[in-house]
């Protein structure tokens, strides 16, 4: 006895105090993963709290320091151009060219360059192997018709004395031909503020004046100017402009009709590096308290420009201007008990704590904190999604800052008085911002990129995000551990348990065939991630048929993806008829290897895309750690089996793409306006978008939750 | 050949008309003065000149030209009467033959401004500060010298062109940049700010600062609210060779403005009224007048220049409506009068294949006083619009790509006029190429791939060899030398538009080699390209006082056009510069790991512990052994008793748990209460 006692003692001998602490963890792994998957929850929960309140980095920018100078002369002169604009026949097939014509006029008048930018929308197209390249440089159409293209109008205005190697870009989208009023504002703003730098004296950076021709989308037209600014073909430039397109020829404006000092050429205009873009937009969206501003950051794949570039506009339309500021957030008129239940709570520790020690800054009132979480969760949802929520977005692929400013009167636009005073407030927001950006000496460096805004003016960093996350997935190397041990009935000797000690050999053969055991998992769960790549690219395919519905291509690719998940079973071995599926360990062997591939593939995505990686985590990983099979929990029937039942199956549910999406459509947009197409519809988007969330779902997400799928209905 | 000397002064009478022109035709057919004035050789000379030009864009060029002349320093010892005594030493300590040193602050507007005149291809000059300087030694030594002379003009102008000290920072152009022996550095820093502190001494290398004179009138506010301003230092120096030149110093120091005449804001907004150009006066663009010449100036004249395109612009006019050119004179009865009266009037030999001719006024100031100060006003009559004349073709630098791996430098050449019978010309006067000289200079971080090099002429895409006719590269040398491209063009002579593409990758930079403002990029400096089949020069009847004029004899001098393309800014990987801190942090870390787990494993034995934990087997378990010694360590404590080793492991992790707790909850209250 003694002997045997001393021979199993000898392997752990020597384990050192980290590797016991890892083994204490793993033997204690369900305790630890319900604490960090709550603390997780809760962390996420409590980031609206921990927000900190934005401040201005880097120095050299000083908002607001100098007064403005656009005064009503310049609104004057902008008037004149909106007059002349709306007085054009709209119902003329050139009206569009004609308005063009104007604002080049317009803006040579002023001394700027003016140049056209001749641009064909590109086709959507499902390029499955341009998800990283995020510039694609140059890919035309080769049969494009003569009708469909825009024309963007650019103005630029050279600093007198810069030496010209900067430049900062602001954009107006201007749908020529079909323009409404507001649209026209937004125009009559930024020409306010265009007379005004033509005139002074402190330019130290380019203006760039894009007027992006949005009749194929706003995006569009300025990511296919940024695409000519910085990757232009040579060999295009001749027959571009020997066009067989008769109309594009005479808008160029004659030598002699244009007046000296600006001048209107046929080339590409060009400033130096872009430093910052501002997409200044209006909407009549009536504010109900006060002329309102919103702003839109989100870039592609969730990346954000940097926080100082909100900060002075945020500063500046607060303190200098009095607008209104926000960021965008839904369902701001839902009222949710539970977190108006939770910021209650919070704001209560706030005041208990801050009865303890006064200088405990700890809590926020509960109005604060629905306001914080709801725009939070905006913030994580469109980073989430990866696709750009303005045309803004188009500058980030080329490592410009830029956000689109949305700034909606508070009535409508008909008191002239009234008007005036708006256009002077936008006007001198912009101003105030070129100013500060021209200021800059070096690109925005200073603050943060990777931050979450709980409102204009509060901001979460990377630092304190992390945590809910780190939280959320560090049970999961954990499992995967105990499971395999468990698995494989390893003895870490943590635990107490008496086995009657087998022969030596025997035990260290079986232990050695049983290590190889995961073998067959991963090749389960490679060939699930197979069949995710091989889901992922269908669309493709199924994009070929042009006249499909969206509820039909949804439906087709729902039948096409199990008729593949079928025929691999078939070809490479169905796991349900498996060697190894009499034997008790095999669904715990699985979950262990899956839940690797979901950590993985978290780890992976939040790389890449944060809030993907957040937000799958806060599915994936309660649904993965409870996964069991159902059967046994069934034959139990005790009140604990059938509680584990109903959450497998209520996560299992919940956790599928598809329903996840039509569940939270149903809850923010009502129940009544849920369309099968709809998925199909957003799906599209991300593709087209080349949104890295597409990627994720289609080889982290869905194969992970068949795999889970597979371990509920796992027959053991 | 029409020579047309129009003195003004003068009553018109054919008999001297006839005279004049015998006078010229003799002046023609001597040997034409091939540099700048004559030096006399006992006595050193000072020139001053002021040229004002209007624009087309409603701006007023004023150009200033200063020249001192010195004889050979061996006539009159070591000491100077005029002549800066600063400039005499530099040129004998280091050797020069020629240098040219300029400050410039803005851009040129190539389109705008013109280039095909002296002046724009001459005196426009890229942002910050360029220098070339051909020196008069020996090979081997040419490095060593240039060195000491950045250091020495860094003193001289309060600049930091000791910069350019650094090999990486100058180059050795081999023929493309100027015809000139090896012994020519070229160096240039596109970043150097340009301000009064620079100017000044430039001005104390005049005979009478800028107290007196035509200096006078640099008010500082004013030019340096100027769109561009260029301050230039050329320096010639002969030695008694055997070229028969004249022995000493030519001190050429010019300054180019462009101003804005301060117009009413009225004309803007009244859009009929915006053509016509502001009207102007010396003393409403530079807030000063000029109160008499500088005594010690040999000559001291104010001309104003009016372009070919004008002149054009105004006969047309002037054709229109009365038509007696006979009468009157020329400057009178057009588009524009003068305050002053001129002294002279010449006008341009006309070449042939050039659409107008420029006209020049001369006024002399040595009539006025302080009493009586010089303010010339130039007022529109009515609107009038022309264009200067643009260089044959257009060059634009940009950047392509984007991201902090690669790139790549365009070169865009584009026709400028092409109804212009300039670009026709070079059919029959050279063959039927049309040639264009680039050189440019590539810091070394900018790794160009020199095979890379693409070209496309109309469009079309053109192999190497096609277009180029010779090619200097010289790659650049990580952290020795930049790179230097040298590049003969020959296009054909209805080209259109031309580009040419380099690509290049973005190099790392050691840490201590980031400058200040690291973030803001990395600047290539301005390429410069020349036309050397095109060549600048206003040709003036020989006339007496049109030779005495440095500026008009220089205006003369067959140069080739030279344009500079913009500056580039490259944004290269800069680090965080908090960086090393956390580096050191990390590295500490591991390494502590790594070198603490050897030394451990290093000086554990295996065996004897296996013996130890043997004999200890019979009394505890090893665990709960280990746990109580450490609980005997935390408390100082001696050891307890063992317990039994039944109940020890449930009880031993819920202990744990417990104390992990304890600690935790300590550590946020003290955090919370003491941090």
């Amino acid at each position: 006895m003694a002997k045997t006692e001393t021979e199993k003692e000898t392997p752990k001998m020597k384990p050192r105090p980290i590797v016991r602490l890892g083994i204490f963890l793993i033997s204690h792994s369900f305790l630890v993963s319900v604490v960090c998957c709550t603390a997780g929850v809760l962390a996420l929960l409590l980031l609206p709290v921990l927000a900190k309140n934005t401040y201005i980095s880097e120095n050299a920018l000083m908002p607001g320091s100098a007064s403005s100078l656009l005064s009503n002369h310049d609104i004057a002169e902008a008037n004149r151009l909106v007059n002349e604009l709306s007085s054009l026949n709209l119902e003329r097939k050139d009206a569009g060219i004609e308005s063009q014509k104007i604002l080049a006029r317009y803006m040579s008048d002023l001394g700027a360059e003016v140049s056209y930018h001749k641009f064909h929308p590109p086709q959507n197209h499902f390029h499955p192997l341009h998800f990283f390249s995020s510039p694609h440089s140059g890919i035309i159409g080769e049969n494009f018709s003569c009708s469909s293209y825009g024309v963007n109008t650019v103005g630029i205005i050279r600093s007198p004395r810069g030496d010209g190697k900067e430049a900062i870009v602001l954009v107006t989208p201007y749908n020529f031909g079909r323009s409404d009023s507001s649209e026209t504002l937004s125009l009559s703003i930024a020409y306010s503020v265009f007379s005004l730098l033509s005139r002074v004296t402190w330019l130290a950076k380019d203006i760039i004046w894009l007027i992006a021709d949005s009749q194929y989308g706003e995006h569009e037209s300025v990511a296919a100017w940024l695409r000519d600014y910085h990757t232009p073909s040579f060999t295009g430039l001749v027959s571009l402009n020997a066009d067989a397109c008769v109309e594009g020829n005479n808008l160029y404006i004659s030598k002699d009709n244009s007046v000296v000092q600006g001048k209107i050429s046929d080339g590409f205009g060009r400033a130096g590096t872009m430093a910052a873009a501002l997409v200044l937009k209006v909407t009549d969206r009536n504010g109900l308290w006060d002329d309102t501003l919103s702003i839109y950051a989100e870039a592609s794949n969730g990346q954000m420009p940097n926080l100082d570039l909100i900060n002075i506009v945020n500063y500046l339309a607060v303190h200098r201007q009095g607008l209104h500021v926000q960021i965008q957030k839904f369902w701001s008129d839902l009222d949710l008990k539970w977190l108006e239940f939770l910021g209650k709570t919070f704001e209560l520790l706030g005041k208990v704590a801050r009865s303890l020690n006064p200088n405990w800054k700890f809590g926020i009132p509960a109005s604060d904190y629905i306001e914080g979480t709801t725009t939070l969760a905006s913030s994580l949802y469109y980073q989430a999604l990866g696709i750009p929520t303005g045309p803004h977005g188009a500058f980030r692929d080329f490592q410009v800052d830029a956000i689109t400013l949305e700034i909606s009167p508070r009535v409508s636009s008909n008191n002239k008085a009234r008007r005036n005073e708006f256009l002077l407030r936008g006007g001198r927001l912009i101003e105030g911002v070129i100013r500060s950006v021209n200021n800059l000496l070096e690109k925005f460096h200073q603050s943060f990129f990777l931050y979450l805004l709980t409102s204009p003016s509060k901001f979460v960093s990377v630092g304190v995000y992390m945590i809910a996350f780190a939280l959320l997935v560090a049970p999961l190397p954990l499992v995967a551990a105990s499971l395999y041990a468990d698995a494989n009935e390893l003895d870490f000797g943590m635990k107490n348990d008496k086995y009657t000690p087998m022969d030596t050999a025997s035990n260290e053969i079986n232990i050695t065939f049983r290590s190889w055991k995961w073998l067959s998992a991963a090749k389960e769960v490679f060939v699930v991630h197979i069949w995710g790549v091989i889901v992922l690219l269908l669309p493709y395919f199924i994009c070929q048929m042009r006249d499909w519905s969206p509820t039909t291509s949804f439906v087709s690719w729902v039948f096409l993806a199990m008729l593949s998940l079928l025929i691999l079973y078939l070809i490479l071995g169905s796991p349900f008829s498996h060697g190894y599926s009499l034997e008790k360990g095999e669904w715990a062997m699985l979950k262990s290897v899956t839940i690797s591939a979901i950590f993985i593939g978290l780890l992976l995505m939040s790389v890449v895309n944060f809030a993907t990686a957040e937000i799958g985590a806060l599915l994936m990983v309660p649904m993965s750690l409870m996964a069991q099979p159902l059967k046994p929990d069934i034959r139990a029937a005790s009140l604990r089996s059938f509680f584990r039942v109903i959450c497998n199956l209520v996560l299992g549910f919940v956790a599928f793409p598809p329903v996840t999406f039509f569940m939270l459509k149903g809850i923010f947009e009502g129940p009544d306006c849920i369309n099968l197409g709809d998925f199909w519809n957003w799906l599209e988007s991300l593709w087209a978008w080349n949104s890295a969330t597409y990627i994720y779902i289609g080889m982290v997400h869905l194969p992970c939750w068949v795999l889970c799928i597979h371990i509920l209905l796992h027959s053991c | 050949m029409s020579i047309r000397p129009i003195d003004a002064m003068a009553i018109p009478l054919k008999s001297a008309h006839f005279l004049i022109f015998l006078l010229l035709v003799s002046n023609i057919f001597t040997p034409i003065i091939s540099l700048g004035s004559t030096i006399d050789q006992e006595r050193e000379e000072f020139y001053e000149e002021l040229l004002l030009r209007p624009l087309p864009d409603r701006k007023v060029l004023a150009h200033f030209h200063f020249q001192s002349t010195a004889p050979s320093s061996n006539s009159n010892g070591r000491h100077h009467h005029l002549f800066p005594k600063a400039i005499s030493q530099l040129v004998q300590k280091f050797q020069i033959k020629e240098m040219e040193l300029s400050f410039t602050q803005g851009r040129w507007n190539y389109e705008l401004w013109g280039g095909f005149d002296p002046i724009s291809s001459s005196n426009a000059k890229p942002p910050g500060v360029e220098l070339w300087a051909v020196f008069d030694v020996p090979q081997d030594q040419v490095d060593a010298t240039w060195k000491n002379l950045t250091h020495t003009l860094s003193g001289l102008f309060c600049a930091s062109i000791n910069f350019l000290e650094s090999s990486t920072m100058y180059s050795a152009p081999q023929w493309s940049f100027r015809p000139a022996t090896g012994n020519i550095r070229y160096g240039m820093l596109p970043r150097e700010a340009v301000c009064t502190e620079n100017l000044t001494p430039w001005l104390k290398l005049l005979p009478c600062r800028d107290k007196d004179g035509l200096s006078a009138l640099m008010d500082r506010p004013s030019i340096y609210k100027s769109f561009y301003h260029s301050q230039r230092l050329h320096l010639t120096s002969n030695k008694s060779g055997p070229e028969g030149m004249n022995p000493g110093i030519i001190l050429e120091q010019t300054l180019t403005v462009v101003l804005q005449p301060n117009s009413q804001r009225t004309s803007v907004t009244y859009s009929g009224e915006k053509n016509v150009q502001p009207s102007w006066s010396l003393s409403s663009i530079f807030g000063r007048k000029v109160s008499g010449r500088c005594v010690l100036a040999k000559s001291s004249n104010v001309y104003l220049q009016l372009e070919r395109g004008l002149v054009a612009e105004l006969k047309k006019n002037k054709n229109n409506g009365v038509g007696n050119i006979a009468s009157e004179g020329f400057w009178s009865g057009t588009g524009f009068e003068l305050s002053v009266r001129p002294d002279k009037v010449f006008e341009e030999e006309n070449s042939s294949h050039r659409r107008g001719s420029s006209v020049l006024f001369e006024f002399s100031i040595d009539k006025y006083s302080d009493s009586q100060p010089f303010d010339l006003g130039l007022k529109w009559k009515f609107p009038v619009t022309w264009s200067s004349e643009p260089a044959p073709l257009h060059a634009s630098r940009f950047l392509m790509g984007s991201g902090n791996e690669r790139g790549a430098i365009a070169i865009l050449l584009k026709s400028a006029d092409l109804n212009d019978a300039s670009l026709g010309t070079c059919s029959s006067s050279n063959g039927y190429k049309f040639r264009v000289d680039v050189f440019q200079v590539v810091p070394w971080y900018v790794k160009v791939y020199y095979h890379t090099l693409q070209l496309f002429v109309n469009g079309q895409p053109k192999a190497v060899g096609d277009v180029i006719e010779t090619i200097h590269v010289s790659p650049s040398k990580d952290k020795i030398s930049p790179g230097v491209m040298e590049m003969v063009l020959q296009f054909p002579c209805d080209v259109k538009s031309a580009a040419l593409t380099l690509e290049f990758d973005k190099g790392f930079l050691h840490i201590d080699e980031y400058p200040p403002d690291a973030n803001q990029g990395f600047d290539i400096p301005s390429a410069a390209i020349s036309f050397p089949n095109f060549y600048t020069s206003l040709l003036f009847p020989g006339n007496c006082s049109v030779d005495k004029s440095p500026m008009l004899s220089k205006f003369q001098e067959k140069n080739p056009v030279l344009s500079y393309t913009e500056v580039l800014l490259v944004p290269l990987t800069t680090p965080d510069f908090s960086m090393p801190y956390n580096v050191i942090t990390i590295t500490c870390t591991v390494f502590a790991l790594y070198f603490g787990s050897l030394l451990n494993v290093l000086r554990r034995r295996v065996d004897e512990e296996e013996r130890l934990l043997k004999s200890k087997a019979g009394k505890t378990t090893p665990l709960s052994g280990l746990l109580s010694k450490l609980s005997a360590k935390l408390r100082g404590r001696p050891q307890e008793t063992p317990q039994s080793p039944s109940n020890s492991s449930s009880l031993i992790s819920s202990k744990l748990l417990l104390k992990v707790f304890l600690v935790a909850v300590l550590a946020v209250a003290w955090q919370y209460y003491f941090g």
